[in-house]
């Protein structure tokens, strides 16, 4: 296989850039490989590493600062057979710190290659996450203040299975970058190198005293065996190959009479734990196997097992506009959160409307008749009293049957949860209540 | 046919399908989130992929390296989300990358309330991106419209290689409602324009019968270069104000010129009248209620409720509006779509209703400020 480098676009570095040996290695590690450029994809960031992409006759992609891994991602997950190499610069790991965090985690077949040359060249040599303190940048006296990244423990700490440090200068660059680009699975190399245009015109810096650097940092080949698993796009395809796809959304069909017809609105109030919302849901599907239009609108905070759980719903012969409810004909006061939080609109209620409450929940002076539940003794937990006030509205046929209750139940539930659920609500509508005596 | 008891999120998972999405990426946001869910449950299992970035930087740039690999791809977040979407979604304008971004509002401005509904991001949308390009919004009213439209996304961002928003609100997305799928009418699935792989390819050459340029996926036989800087044809960076200001000018054209065939709305009451209430979203659902209210005594309202809000459909909002005698735009926030309105109907007196507390507006007041507007 021929050189990929695109004579009509030579590279464009400054002399004696240490990045124009990162694009000679490169492409001498594809030659070894054989590879061709239709096989390869160059993601490239932004600054002098973001240069890259235009120097290959390869499949390029040239996006955001930080950002690379980001496309490389998408790319490498639609096409699993490309060699998708990814070029940052020290500002770059910088700005898109978490995304190399991430990809180390996750390990797909990347290859990301760091051109580590301790500040920002384009933009005037300003300091990035690997200046040394003790350096001259455009930054005046902002990176004394902060320690340079040693990306490779970093990465290797986040569990990147492939980490390799070394200069640009180095003449195992091509057996090393071929290396990491045979590898299955993340592979990082800090390569550093020289910035003549900026950080060598005011910091001693030869290629000697890189390789000292080098030289006096800890080994790090222990990664590769510490850190190895599978690479994250098999594992992907092998997980997702065990899974069933997902049934179409369930259809109802019309099997039950509605007790009436109009317009019925139903709130229940209550509290996170209590199932309100599959209540809520139950309901709907109630009313649909009686050929009724429905919605649900659900209201809870952001918190999970504490707050108010509130489950507004109607159930209407005519389409349904608007979702909000004017006068509900039907409130379930089940839990003190729930029912602090609709005030307002118990306060208003009509005197048509008929309101359920489980004991002790505390209600404002209203016109709407008013039915306490015994929930001790009709022996139903507080995650049941939903379903039991809708068994006990189902066995006076107001707003539901017992024949669309059940049907609800066997649409929503299978198994044991069918079976309990069916026997609560036979068991509760069967009882008188006084509530609607 | 059986109908199924679905919310607005679970109806965009299953239309995006039914359009061919084969890659979802996203991070989890109320009132967002079950959209991800949804396509977790449908991707994977049938080949396609659905990942959980680690935010929604990486989200949205999955999304767009999988479709330059001509996948069908699609994200979905809420408002602080789209803030974070920025950048990216200006990648996607300029470099011309399809995919479709499902924006479920909640009430901001910022962290606002992850669990209240709004439509405050409408002006957001269009112009939360840097250069002023512009996107298509597309506004869903109940489930139905959010299956058909996500649809709709997805066929208009491959055919004009753009990003498409689908503004759904917590209001929809998060209210399960009785729809039968089976009933709609979806809209035939079009995938982008490609080049002939066996000719010379350039990656930003527009044919001569169109304004966006034919396709070829990275990773096939043809290299094919993408890129966020400023480009010619070729695909490689230029500064030549000629090249600069021709590619400028398609990208506006390319949209606005277009609106006419993908102009989605629905009418309701008469056709000429006292007042014709503008509006989108769930909102329309109230205005609706409240003119069939307004009609049966014997006030003639009507409702334009706009699917296609960006680029704004001028030309039938013009044509609507002139058989009424005052128009009265209804959104969920404090004031936006109503510019566009007064902007293009100068000589037309229009008045506003907006609301931003989290709650719906009603029909009530709808029908208030009609009468006493």
């Amino acid at each position: 296989m021929d050189s990929l480098l695109n004579t009509h676009r030579p590279p464009v570095f400054c002399p004696g850039c240490a990045h124009d040996k990162v694009v000679r290695g490169l492409d001498k590690a594809f030659v070894n490989l054989d590879l061709s450029g239709d096989r390869i994809a160059i993601v490239s960031d932004i600054g002098c590493s973001g240069l890259f992409d235009t120097f290959f006759n390869t499949h390029a992609l040239h996006g955001l600062h930080g950002r690379a891994l980001t496309y490389a991602t998408g790319i490498k997950m639609a096409r699993p057979d490309l060699k998708v190499v990814v070029t940052m610069g020290d500002g770059g790991l910088g700005i898109g710190g978490a995304h190399v965090l991430s990809a180390c985690r996750r390990n797909l077949d990347l290859t990301l290659l760091v051109l580590n040359n301790f500040n920002y060249g384009m933009t005037g040599g300003q300091c990035s996450s690997t200046t040394p303190p003790g350096a001259q940048v455009g930054s005046g006296f902002l990176n004394r203040l902060e320690r340079p990244l040693e990306i490779c423990e970093v990465a290797g700490g986040a569990g990147a299975p492939f980490v390799r440090r070394l200069s640009s200068y180095d003449p195992e660059l091509v057996a090393v970058i071929q290396e990491a680009l045979e590898f299955d699975g993340f592979s990082l190399l800090d390569i550093r190198g020289l910035c003549p245009g900026r950080y060598t015109k005011r910091n001693k810096q030869t290629p000697k005293d890189i390789q000292a650097e080098l030289d006096r940092l800890p080994d790090l080949s222990f990664y590769q065996q510490q850190n190895a698993r599978a690479e994250y796009g098999s594992h992907y395809r092998q997980e997702a190959g065990r899974l069933q796809a997902a049934e179409a959304p369930l259809q109802i069909e019309t099997s039950c009479t509605p007790p009436g017809s109009g317009r019925q609105e139903v709130v229940i109030l209550g509290s996170a734990g209590q199932r309100i919302v599959t209540a809520g849901e139950l309901l709907g599907l109630a009313g649909m196997s009686a050929g009724l239009h429905a919605t649900q609108k659900n209201d809870y905070p952001i918190t999970v097992m504490k707050g108010h759980s509130i489950s507004e719903c109607i159930l209407s012969s005519e389409a349904i506009g608007y979702t909000g409810l004017d006068a509900p004909s039907v409130v379930l006061a089940l839990g003190p959160e729930g029912a602090a939080k609709r005030k307002r609109m118990l306060k208003e209620l009509p005197s048509a409307s008929l309101v359920l409450k489980a004991a002790g929940i505390e209600l404002p002076e209203c016109k709407a008749r008013i039915a306490e539940l015994d929930f001790k003794a009709l022996q139903v937990k507080s995650q049941d009293f939903a379903l039991a006030s809708l068994a006990l509205l189902a066995g006076a046929n107001r707003v539901l049957n017992l024949d669309m209750l059940k049907a609800a139940l066997h649409f929503r539930f299978k198994g044991k949860a069918l079976e309990g659920s069916l026997a609560l609500v036979e068991r509760i509508a069967s009882q008188e209540s006084p509530a609607f005596s | 046919m059986g109908r199924s008891f679905l919310e607005g999120n679970e109806a965009i998972g299953w239309g995006a399908l039914a359009a061919g999405c084969n890659f979802f990426a996203g991070y989890p946001i109320t009132p967002a989130t079950t959209v991800f869910n949804t396509m977790l449950q449908l991707l994977p299992p049938r080949g396609g992929t659905c990942l959980q970035g680690e935010d929604e930087i990486a989200s949205i740039g999955f999304c767009l390296g999988a479709s330059m690999a001509g996948h069908k791809a699609m994200t979905a977040t809420s408002g602080p989300g789209i803030s974070l979407y920025s950048e990216q979604i200006s990648f996607a304008i300029g470099s011309e990358i399809p995919l479709v971004i499902v924006n479920v509002q909640r009430l901001g401005p910022s962290t606002g309330s992850a669990t209240k509904g709004a439509d405050g991001d409408i002006q957001f949308m269009r112009w939360g991106s840097s250069s002023g390009q512009p996107v298509i919004v597309l506004a869903p009213s109940d489930v139905a419209d959010c299956f058909l439209l996500t649809m709709r996304a997805f066929n208009l961002a491959e055919t004009y290689r753009c990003p498409v928003f689908v503004a759904a609100n917590k209001e929809i997305s998060m209210t399960r409602e009785s729809v039968d799928l089976n009933a709609l009418t979806p809209p035939r699935v079009i995938g982008r324009s490609t080049a002939d792989p066996d000719k010379d390819f350039l990656p930003f050459a527009v044919p001569e019968d169109s304004l966006t340029p034919d396709f070829l996926p990275i990773g096939g036989k043809t290299l094919v270069r993408q890129t966020s800087s400023t480009h010619g044809p070729d695909g490689y960076i230029t500064t030549e104000p000629e090249l600069i200001e021709k590619n400028q000018e398609r990208l506006q054209a390319k949209l606005e010129k277009e609106v006419a065939s993908f102009t989605y709305f629905q009418q309701t009451g008469p056709a000429q009248g006292s007042t014709l209430i503008l509006t989108y979203g769930v909102t329309a659902r109230a205005a609706r209620d409240a003119v069939s209210a307004l009609n049966q005594d014997g006030d003639r309202a009507a409702v334009l409720d706009l699917k296609t809000l960006w680029p704004v459909p001028e030309a039938l909002i013009i044509e609507r509006s002139k058989a009424f005698d005052r128009i009265l735009v209804v959104e969920m926030n404090l004031g936006q779509y109503v510019r566009e309105i007064q902007r293009i109907l100068p000589n037309k007196k229009v008045g506003f209703l907006g609301r931003m507390n989290g709650e719906l507006i009603q029909p009530q007041g709808i029908r208030e400020a009609v009468r006493h507007g």
